[in-house]
């Protein structure tokens, strides 16, 4: 962890050469998000409430999906630009140096102008907690920070599979930011409201659903079952196929090398 | 040190004829050509040895060194290195070994150079007494100075190299791999990374394998020489063997005046090069004699100034390449 932290610390370095630009990114990422609020907003004002969720509601849940996917931009933004590490040999020099693999992918490339989201997602937070109508007692409170936790290790898993993917295209595919960026904008509104195969799709093939719908229904009373809330945990089981394609991947990169 | 024993190594390539009709072939069925990229590399090498790896573009140079490093893990064959089989023990093995790709970089583009100095020293866990004993010393010995507070997208690329150097050597690796370390430099860079390179070699006793196209580097550098070509070893042994391999060879310069020199191809005499008033052969002396061959030279033109020697680097390693028609 330390180590992770001197990474980091030279991370911080470089940005300060580049000031301009990482206020020109965090801004524009602050603002680019914000028309998906709108969007939720014009919405809301001809609909008042999707499926029976009311505006804060959905704001919360936008809220929450933006957030777990910012967060997995900005710390595991390393898999999310993996075929450029392929490309200009940063990953052979990784090999040669005397640390896991996969901490060294997370730990050269953090991204904080990603914030800039995250930002946003505070911002609505600050609006939709207090006017959602949920009284935050402590399992409350642990719920949502479950769903953001898991959502954000869920979202690093899609990064992770296309990453393992460019081991053998090197070039990335594009078609998993179906998921991650389709993910982030599909999650504004809770899976129900798009019907039950979406929502199936959501729950047991890539689990968005497990950290974003239920505990969600959990939180904002629609259901009473304290199960709910431990369902972002059952999202993580998501990682473990992502860790086999990634070995999978690695083994292919070592004897071909390509 | 380094043993390699019958390692073998067969990429497939898929291959795609140019057209539009072809690369739709190709997302249907596609079809492979076999690169036999090594085929049975052995050879083995000694602590302290400076060996250089020489052969053409594709010859194989670059797998075996990446094998050698653990990037790579090879279809057939042993290797050990230090007791160790590199993508076996990969942790334990890259902490003894330094690698320099001529190429590319392994410091931070934007922070000063030492700053990447500080972050090796966290990734090898180098105690902090021997990383300012290292530093220090190559800091003198690479005249690296204000260079260390520069960050690396400023240098020059001598400047960089230098560095690179320094940084795969922090940790004091037992086995220095340098793949291309002159490319691209100068020439006063070139001779202060090639002196470098022997005083590393001779103070710390580092075994160091290079990888190089530049035959001055050979020739100032390297006691023993391997070569590969298409994937094979095909000579081990030191630049002097080898030149006395070719020993029968000479080189003649002349400068002549008057007329129009016809490059000269003859029995036992070659023209590698000719200008107007200048004009390199190369004589093969168990065919004709040098004498025969000024003899030739001078019915063509008048002969200002004449000199005789024996095989450079460069032209061995051209008529090397020629003997083995790689």
């Amino acid at each position: 962890m330390r180590l992770y932290f001197r990474y980091f610390a030279i991370y911080l370095r470089g940005l300060m050469e580049y000031r301009a630009s990482f206020v020109m990114t965090l801004l524009s990422q602050f603002v680019s998000s914000f028309t998906g609020v709108l969007a939720v907003y014009f919405m809301m004002e001809r609909f008042h409430t999707v499926e029976g969720f009311t505006f804060p509601q959905v704001l919360l849940c936008f809220a929450t999906v933006l957030m777990a996917f910012s967060l997995a931009e900005c710390f595991f933004r390393g898999f999310d630009t993996f075929s450029s590490m392929l490309g200009n040999g940063q990953f052979d020099r990784m090999l040669v140096r005397p640390r896991g693999i996969v901490f060294q992918v997370v730990a050269s490339r953090v991204d904080l102008s990603r914030l800039g989201r995250l930002l946003q997602a505070v911002v609505i937070f600050c609006y939709a907690l207090p006017a959602s109508g949920v009284s935050w007692t402590p399992d409350k409170v642990l719920t949502l920070v479950l769903m953001v936790v898991c959502g954000m290790l869920v979202f690093s898993g899609l990064f992770i599979i296309y990453a393992s993917i460019c081991f053998f295209t090197i070039q990335g595919l594009e078609f998993i930011n179906i998921f991650t960026d389709g993910g982030r904008e599909f999650g504004q509104y809770p899976f129900v409201i798009y019907g039950k195969e979406v929502l199936r799709f959501f729950t047991y093939i890539v689990p968005l659903a497990l950290f974003q719908y239920y505990p969600f229904l959990y939180l904002i009373g629609r259901s009473r079952w304290r199960g709910y809330m431990l369902f972002p945990l059952l999202s993580l089981l998501f990682l473990i196929p992502c860790a086999v394609l990634w070995r999978v991947g690695l083994r292919h990169y070592r004897s071909t090398g390509s | 040190m380094i043993e390699l024993n019958h390692i073998s190594k067969t990429f497939r390539i898929a291959k795609r004829n140019a057209g539009m009709k072809e690369a739709v072939k190709a997302l249907f069925r596609k079809e492979y050509t076999e690169i036999h990229a090594l085929q049975d590399i052995s050879f083995s090498i000694g602590k302290g040895e400076m060996v250089g790896y020489i052969g053409p573009n594709g010859a194989g140079k670059s797998s075996t060194i990446k094998v050698m490093s653990g990037i790579l893990t090879p279809d057939s064959g042993e290797c050990r290195i230090d007791g160790l089989v590199p993508w076996k023990n990969r942790k334990e093995h890259v902490r003894r070994i330094g690698v320099v790709f001529g190429q590319r970089s392994q410091l931070w583009w934007d922070v000063p150079v030492i700053d990447s100095m500080e972050l090796l020293r966290d990734i090898y866990e180098v105690e902090p007494a021997r990383y300012c004993r290292n530093l220090d010393m190559l800091a003198q010995m690479l005249e690296l100075g204000e260079i260390l507070r520069t960050p690396a997208r400023q240098l020059s690329l001598g400047q960089r190299m230098r560095c690179e150097i320094a940084a795969s050597l922090i940790h004091s690796p037992k086995i220095l791999f340098l793949d291309e370390p002159t490319i691209g430099l100068d020439a006063v860079s070139k001779i202060a990374v090639r002196d470098f390179i022997r005083q590393l070699n001779a103070e710390q006793k580092t075994t160091v394998i290079l990888t190089t196209h530049d035959m001055q580097d050979i020739e100032a550098l390297t006691q023993r020489i391997l070569l590969i070509g298409k994937g094979r070893i095909l000579l081990d042994g030191s630049l002097e063997q080898l030149k006395a391999r070719n020993s029968a060879v000479r080189t003649l310069t002349v400068e002549f005046s008057g007329g129009d020199f016809v490059p000269v191809e003859g029995e036992g005499i070659h023209t590698v090069q000719l200008r107007s008033g200048h004009g390199v052969f190369a004589v093969d002396t168990r065919i004709l004699s040098v004498s025969k061959a000024i003899e030739q030279l001078s019915a063509h033109a008048e002969i200002t100034d004449l000199s005789v020697a024996g095989i450079s680097a460069e032209e061995l390693v051209v008529s090397l390449y020629e003997e083995f028609q790689i």
